[in-house]
């Protein structure tokens, strides 16, 4: 295997971008559909866990990776409907049945995930794009798993539906305005619920690339904050789905510098390379926010950013 | 199920049933048993079903059910908090616990050493801890074993092994017990070849899969072609590095069945032996020493068969240098050796033997691992 | 429960009653608007344990051995109580860094990362003033880890409150670089060269190390806690600040227009919750560790979370919620080994209570029975 010396670096957080970033793509674009809707959906750790848990044990039990992936979907919706359909009552904070959800979602996954830590289930497939070089590092980081690309493609597709549907039109009229949404005879609440039931979907699918390919196991420490910090990229990313898959990009690349710096000698202080991924987000975060104008491509109805 | 036998249900139901016919045997010899059954408890830190550190020690426990008179309780997730200290008060209070094994590093100092001298009757197994007559109380003890020579052996395996001469080794954080092993593994890869390097990964934490994950892999770009690791369960790095090619040596627990064509070797505890050990000692009603230490030859560490990616030369080395070890006295670090930033560690002739406890405090990485100590 | 049948028996009594009853009527008015906030969350906490309950059934294990020995761990004997109280002491502090930010609207989720610098500053600078009589260094250690500890929060509220920077996210991302902060320190240039394989700060001496209450298992924490509580309450509900705040707290374009100075609240608010946070790492390192580790990051703050919403931001209420979830987690060990029940048990009983008391929300105002002015109506 050939030497790379410092290459390996930008080679790694490519490679490191493509491989760690799947999770926070689907949560956010889950949470972006939510909050497009004037809802916030801050449990959506729980459901990323529940998702790797339930599409883990699904794959083992029937031997197919994808009827995991369905199942952790299936999980994640039901999650997201049950947080719609209580925050469509009067009076109750959606931050607050966030927090209690993603609670209780992890509680769940870990009670019901104990016999599903040994086995080994199956993998979902992965595409190799690195066939055109010799070098082993760009075809490994050029291993493209296919929920990567249904995800990437997920973008798009809604950065679109926003765009010039119907769909997303009655989804960005009820985030913006209760009343204007009311006035054109839609219904507010079965929309939201609606909406964050499919982002609760997004969210599971998350989880189940987790446990069913990167790192590819389930276990009660899988996920390090992965769900939580997708939340933070929604802000981060105004809520344009394509910018989110420009935020999980970076956020999974920033991630893989930590190793990829000790591996061609920079070792010393590895925790703040470590830290990298955070301390870039909250400084983009304050180099982008105003305190006079309400955020651009904020939804009016969202109670985090009122 | 096929899981079945793996679940915290099915150990805890055989135990329970053997504790009960034990309980109700009128044919019960022991005296000890007769004055009443022995109830052990067992703290573990993380799961007890990771492949890993606590499995090494949940398996001990398992296999310590099966001696008559003893009850077994088990909590698992336990920090090393006020939680750890409470744990073991409720283990003595509720389930009238009289030996505890608190199996976690950072649970002796200060969680054991405040909860000790509180119940002078109770006594305290701590694995790894440095028990000292003159500091700590005498109802505390505390046992490890010399598992660098199993990275030894890993490394001797994984020195025959390696073809381009680059070996990895994914690590948790820059203590002595894990700078023993990263420096055993290479210098076991550099009996085979001296010019075979070692790169190691802090990953700044004990269980977290993600960067486990990507350390891995970034340990592969590099080109390391043997790949073995300290973190509490190595499930991870294992599969990550089987799915890189890459041949592994486990640790802490038999990792074969993950990737049996890519596994060597591994080094792995062999606590079974040791707590059963300790169990006939106290049902005996003799003393357990303060200060236990013991390797290979003992049966505190075992190695896992050899997998069958491992060459016949290889194999004649592996076994050459196991029987050296068995012999006792074996000393990895030994002159002329330097660590990697310069300085000597021991001059020519100087050896230190794996019983030595300076070895425990070690602060170095040897003169051939890429990576620092802070 | 029924709130018609309740309802009409009062407008009974109000129509036939007459003269008797309006004393009554008065001294019970306030008793009734009081209850509201008392009862709703008790009937909601009853309410999750059910479903709980059936959670259990389903499973195959029995509620009533669950909560026997959820009692009997947590409150039933003096053991389980210092269990319990011992781990009440750093939640107290937690569920203070949510509740004080969430009364001006700010939801703060980050407190974690106040506990880590909190603590982590009590131990270096025991470690620094070793040579000082304890009377000395000991409110040092006090006053450094508060100040950290509000700074820290306090410029999660002077982001949001300058540069509009979401304070729960901003929160959220400075906890993880806190704790990556607190382990490079810790591993680096303040780690004790003989704490060998848990990397910490040099142990405090004794003088330094703050004991338990005279006859207790339990550290001064707890006390202190409480003390905060209380001293929140009263900053509430009993001064100007707590007032304006609680304007400001309803609408911040309203309280602006009012002249109220809403930056001064912000900061002031979300530096004194970050002070506690921090106070609960001054504890945890002089109380229980001896010297600041990555122990410190063991999820208080997480809690600290749950038991603000639970309280409902009120700083009193906080005092029998904490004592309520930490005697769940002193009995969560007992049940995982007299029950068979994995660990995370309690999590699901966490979870779920928190969903039932937060439903209880949408039933504010609903019940006459709360409501004197409507007594009387038929």
């Amino acid at each position: 295997m050939s030497d790379l010396g410092i290459w390996a670096v930008p080679l790694a957080i490519l490679g490191g971008a493509i491989r760690v970033s799947t999770p926070f793509l689907f949560v956010s674009l889950g949470e972006v559909l939510t909050e497009r809707s004037g809802r916030i959906n801050l449990g959506l750790e729980g459901t990323l866990v529940f998702g790797a848990m339930s599409g883990y044990a699904i794959a083992f039990l029937t031997g197919s990776p994808w009827a995991g992936v369905l199942a952790a979907a299936a999980a994640g919706a039901f999650f997201g409907l049950i947080h719609g359909l209580i925050c469509s009552l009067p009076r109750v904070n959606d931050i607050a049945i966030g927090i209690a959800m993603m609670i209780l979602g992890m509680g769940l996954a870990f009670y019901f995930g104990k016999p599903f830590v040994q086995p080994v289930a199956p993998d979902l497939p992965a595409i190799s794009f690195g066939w055109w070089s010799d070098l082993p590092q760009v075809r490994a980081a050029l291993q493209v798993n296919v929920l990567f690309l249904i995800g990437g493609v997920a973008a798009f597709a809604l950065w679109w539906m926003f765009r010039a549907t119907r769909v997303g039109l009655i989804i960005r009229v009820v985030g913006d305005s209760t009343d204007a949404a009311r006035a054109m005879g839609l219904r507010p609440a079965l929309i939201r619920t609606l909406a964050t039931a499919a982002g609760g979907a997004f969210a599971g699918v998350g989880g189940a690339y987790l446990s069913l390919y990167y790192p590819g196991s389930w276990n009660e420490g899988l996920s390090s904050g992965q769900g939580l910090m997708a939340v933070a990229l929604v802000i981060f990313a105004r809520w344009n789905p394509i910018a989110c898959f420009g935020a999980a990009l970076l956020f999974g690349g920033a991630g893989a510098l930590g190793p990829a710096l000790q591996s061609v000698g920079v070792s010393e202080g590895y925790y703040l390379y470590y830290a990298a991924p955070y301390v870039l987000t909250l400084g983009v975060l304050i180099a982008t926010s105003s305190p006079r104008q309400a955020m651009t491509g904020a939804p009016g109805e969202l109670s985090i950013t009122k | 199920m096929p899981m079945h036998p793996f679940t915290r249900r099915g150990f805890l139901r055989s135990g329970a049933a053997l504790a009960g016919a034990a309980a109700v045997s009128p044919l019960s010899m022991r005296p000890a048993a007769a004055a009443g059954d022995l109830t052990v408890g067992f703290i573990y830190v993380g799961p007890k079903d990771d492949f890993g550190y606590n499995q090494a020690h949940a398996e001990g426990a398992a296999a310590i059910k099966a001696i008559e008179g003893i009850t077994v309780v088990e909590e698992e997730n336990v920090a090393e908090t006020t939680d750890v200290q409470k744990t073991m008060e409720s283990m003595i209070n509720f389930d009238g616990a009289s030996l505890l094994f608190p199996t976690s590093f950072g649970y002796f100092d200060p969680h054991i050493l405040e909860v000790a001298p509180k119940y002078p009757d109770v006594r305290f197994e701590h694995s790894g801890g440095l028990w000292s007559a003159d500091k700590h109380p005498s109802n505390v003890g505390s046992y490890f074993g010399y598992i660098g020579m199993g990275q030894y052996l890993n490394g001797v395996a994984a020195g025959h092994a390696t073809k381009t001469k680059k070996i990895g080794f994914v690590a948790a954080k820059p203590i002595p017990q894990v700078l023993l092993n990263i420096n055993s593994f290479l210098l076991g890869a550099r009996s085979v070849d001296p010019s075979i390097t070692c790169q190691v990964i802090f990953t700044g934490e004990w269980s977290m899969a993600v960067r486990e994950a990507e350390a891995t892999n970034a340990l592969a770009d590099g080109g390391a072609d043997v790949i073995t690791c300290h973190v509490d369960g190595p499930k991870v790095v294992m599969e990550t590095a089987a799915s890189r090619g890459a041949f592994l040596c486990g640790y802490h627990a038999d990792q074969s069945p993950l990737a049996p064509d890519m596994y060597l070797t591994g080094a792995e505890w062999n606590w079974a032996q040791v707590y059963t050990d300790m169990i006939n000692k106290t049902l005996a009603g003799e003393p357990i020493d303060n200060f236990v230490r013991g390797g290979l030859a003992d049966g505190f560490i075992k190695m896992s068969p050899l997998g069958p990616a491992v060459s016949d030369a290889s194999r004649a080395q592996f076994e050459a240098t196991k029987a050296e070890i068995m012999k006792g006295g074996f000393a990895v670090i030994k002159g002329p050796l330097k660590d990697n930033a310069g300085n000597v560690i021991a001059a020519e002739g100087q050896a230190f033997a794996e019983t030595d406890v300076t070895l425990e405090s070690m602060d170095y990485l040897v003169e051939g691992v890429i990576g620092s100590t802070s | 429960m029924g709130p018609r049948l309740d309802g009409s028996t009062m407008t009974d009594h109000g129509i036939t009653g007459g003269v008797h009853s309006a004393p009554f009527q008065a001294w019970l008015a306030p008793v009734a608007r009081r209850a509201e906030a008392v009862v709703l969350p008790l009937m909601a906490l009853l309410v999750g344990f059910a479903v709980f309950s059936l959670f259990l059934v389903v499973q195959g294990k029995s509620p009533a051995e669950f909560f026997g020995l959820v009692y009997k761990a947590g409150f039933g004997t003096a053991f389980s109580w210092q269990n319990t109280l011992s781990r009440t002491a750093p939640l107290l502090f937690a569920a203070l860094c949510v509740a004080l930010p969430a009364r001006l609207g700010l939801v703060v989720i980050g407190g974690e990362g106040a506990i880590v610098l909190g603590g982590l500053t009590a131990g270096v600078l025991g470690v620094a003033l070793a040579g000082l009589p304890a009377a000395l260094a000991l409110p040092v250690m006090v006053a450094g880890a508060a100040v950290i500890g509000g700074l820290w929060i306090g410029t999660v509220g002077a982001l949001r409150y300058f540069r509009g920077v979401n304070e729960t996210i901003a929160s959220l991302l400075m906890a993880y670089i806190a704790i990556a902060l607190m382990n490079h320190l810790v591993e680096g240039p303040f780690r004790d060269p003989a704490s060998l394989n848990k990397p910490s700060t040099a142990p405090l001496t004794d003088a330094l190390r703050v004991g338990d209450i005279p006859g207790w298992d339990v550290h001064w924490g707890l006390l202190v806690g409480v003390v905060a509580c209380v001293f929140s309450w009263a900053l509430i509900d009993r001064t100007t600040w707590g007032f304006a705040a609680r304007i400001a707290g309803g609408n911040v374009g309203a309280a602006q227009v009012q002249g109220l100075p809403v930056g001064r609240l912000i900061l002031g608010f979300t530096a004194l919750g970050g002070a506690f946070a921090g106070l609960a790492g001054f504890f945890e390192v002089t109380a229980v560790h001896g010297s600041a580790n990555a122990s410190l990051a063991s999820g208080y703050g997480y809690t600290g979370i749950l038991i603000a919403f639970l309280a409902r931001h009120n700083p009193l209420a906080i005092i029998p919620v904490a004592i309520l979830l930490a005697g769940f987690e002193a009995s969560s060990g007992l049940v995982q080994r007299r029950m068979d029940l994995p660990d995370a048990t309690t999590l699901v009983l966490q979870g779920i209570v928190f969903v039932a008391i937060l439903i209880s929300d949408t039933f504010y105002g609903r019940f006459r029975i709360f409501a004197p002015e409507r007594w009387s109506k038929p």
